[in-house]
């Protein structure tokens, strides 16, 4: 038996992502992978899956879907909204806590609210294949995900299991920090030296706000202008996600997981690693400050962060399953 | 020489051996990526050739920018330098006016006429130097300076797949369709990057291209051939 969610109605940009492609940058194609990489992960460990199980990825809003299997057990994390799950009751499911579906029953994720980006985990993961060792789709390449493309309605997604055992649901210990009004830490380079001082100071002293112009690609910041002290064009060389490149109009945009391995506009600086999943999950519209720290710094605020995203793993709560047909939690 | 290391955040360092188009720079480049991928140090995720950088994407969580930066250093010194083989394809090339929109006007403003461009594109021996901007897509060089021009002011947004372009001193092909500000002086019927093929890009940085005139008749055989990978494009195999 075919089992399956299906896409009543996909949401504006509903992806499938893993972990990323890893390997084949240096032929040009990008890592991809979740824009939020935090709330990807938590979302599986909800649902009990090992990192890196293909889950949905969703932007501004979420799809609706059918449950066409048995029953199956999700998971939404990096948002405000939470799951309405419809089947003979309606109930809602806050962000951060996992759900038994039966067939028939219908889970509906509205506007995100704060965040840009959610992701919604499937116990057992979607059976989609993996292209060059992934399953992120990837949409400028048509690679990966399900057909290479984001969902469209009407779309069956292969799920890996057709049924999942009812038992106490797990949920984050407390509801996931979004940092949204965190400053964003940079390290400056790897070409600093094509700016002026004052741009540099303006970077870090200036309020930048995400425009509308923003996708898993790059984000665009509306905000002062950066003067470029050698002309704006160098010489291809490396791109990672959270380079902050500053093209000829002097306004900057700052890279994030779909981008191009290579590029000729100088980078003033690069979001840590720590601060991506951070910068991913700002709506257009947010606001963005910088502030600058170190290579050693940046490594160590990574080891910090993955110090506090184990022990939120190692804490997860049990709480009661929901009988169908009962009323939910309160 | 002077080889920069610098900061690309805290996941990936950039060795830099200089700030211009050269073969020197990019055989240094090619070199020691041939060196990190044998060393495999530990936390490498993977790396990112470019015409005169290297850069070295890590796991911050493994290892550190002091760490990565002190081993490659002693893959700089050790000037260990292995024979590589690297292939010189022969790739079909229809520089029809119906196939190439922009050799008229490339023509028209270096000089040369249609003919000359033709025999001076097609008469290099061109190097790979770097993949990248989209997947599978060669930066390769360097054109005779006849032939360098600017790119242009307007840039497409979609340029077939296929197509063969030119500007500044480099020429390129476009593996997909996609947005483009180059010449288009030409037009391939073969595939340049499949994710079914074991190594998904045909070219790689270190090969050598030449382009062979081909007929419209030509081009649509082949093109035919290609879809069911029917079409084998000839290479040689030589050492660098």
């Amino acid at each position: 038996m075919m089992q399956a969610l299906e896409v009543i109605v996909p949401g504006p940009h509903t992806t499938v992502q893993d972990s990323g492609r890893i390997g084949y940058q240096d032929i040009g194609v990008p890592v991809s992978g979740p824009l939020d990489r935090i709330s990807f992960r938590l979302a599986n460990a909800l649902v009990g899956n090992p990192p890196g199980t293909p889950a949905l990825e969703m932007l501004l809003r979420g799809p609706t879907l059918r449950v066409v299997a048995d029953s199956v057990r999700l998971a939404l994390v990096g948002c405000s909204a939470g799951m309405e799950i419809r089947s003979s009751t309606s109930r809602i499911i806050p962000a951060g806590q996992s759900a038994r579906l039966a067939k028939g029953d219908v889970v509906r994720i509205g506007l995100l609210g704060d965040s840009v980006c959610a992701y919604l985990a499937i116990e057992g993961g979607l059976d989609v294949a993996t292209v060059l060792g992934s399953a992120s789709t990837y949409v400028r390449g048509a690679l990966g995900g399900f057909q290479g493309r984001r969902l469209q309605k009407g779309d069956s997604l292969p799920l890996k299991l057709g049924a999942v055992d009812t038992r106490g649901e797990f949920a984050l210990h407390r509801p996931l920090d979004l940092a949204l009004d965190q400053s964003i830490r940079v390290v400056l380079g790897p070409q600093v030296d094509y700016f002026t001082d004052d741009a540099v100071a303006t970077l870090l002293s200036s309020d930048y706000v995400v425009s509308p112009q923003a996708d898993r690609m790059g984000f665009r910041l509306d905000g002062p202008t950066l003067a470029h002290a050698k002309g704006y064009n160098i010489i291809s060389d490396g791109i990672v996600p959270g380079s902050i490149q500053v093209p000829g109009s002097g306004r900057p945009i700052i890279l994030m997981v779909d981008n191009q391995t290579t590029g000729g506009y100088p980078k003033i600086a690069t979001v840590i690693s720590a601060d991506i999943p951070v910068i991913g999950r700002r709506r257009p519209g947010r606001s963005i400050r910088f502030t600058a720290v170190d290579v050693h710094e940046a490594e160590r605020l990574r080891r910090e962060q993955e110090t506090a995203i184990l022990d939120e793993l190692n804490s997860l709560r049990v709480v009661d399953p929901v009988v169908p047909g009962s009323s939910g939690p309160a | 020489m002077n080889v920069r290391f610098l900061p690309a955040g805290d996941a990936a360092v950039v060795v830099e051996f200089g700030d211009h188009v050269s073969r020197i720079l990019n055989d240094r480049v090619l070199r020691l990526n041939a060196l990190v991928r044998a060393a495999n140090p530990r936390g490498l995720v993977e790396t990112v050739p470019t015409f005169r950088s290297l850069m070295i994407h890590y796991d911050p969580l493994v290892t550190g920018s002091a760490n990565l930066i002190s081993a490659i250093k002693n893959l700089l010194d050790s000037g260990g330098g292995e024979t590589k083989h690297l292939k010189l394809w022969r790739i079909p090339a229809c520089y029809a006016a119906t196939h190439a929109p922009d050799l008229a006007e490339v023509a028209q403003r270096t000089g040369l006429g249609t003919e000359e461009v033709i025999r001076l594109h097609s008469g290099m021996r061109f190097h790979v130097y770097m993949l990248g901007f989209v997947p599978g897509y060669p930066y390769m060089g360097d054109l005779p300076d006849a032939l360098v021009l600017p790119r242009r002011v307007d840039p497409r947004i979609r340029v077939p797949p296929g197509s063969i372009a030119i500007a500044t001193g480099l020429t390129a092909i476009y593996p997909l369709e996609s947005p483009g500000g180059w010449h288009l002086i030409g037009a391939t019927p073969i595939r340049l990057f499949n994710p079914r093929w074991p190594r998904p890009a045909l070219l790689g940085p270190g090969d050598a291209v030449r382009f062979e005139p081909i007929t419209v008749r030509e081009f649509d055989a082949i093109h035919a051939a290609t879809a069911t990978d029917a079409y084998q494009v000839a290479y040689e195999t030589i050492v660098a």
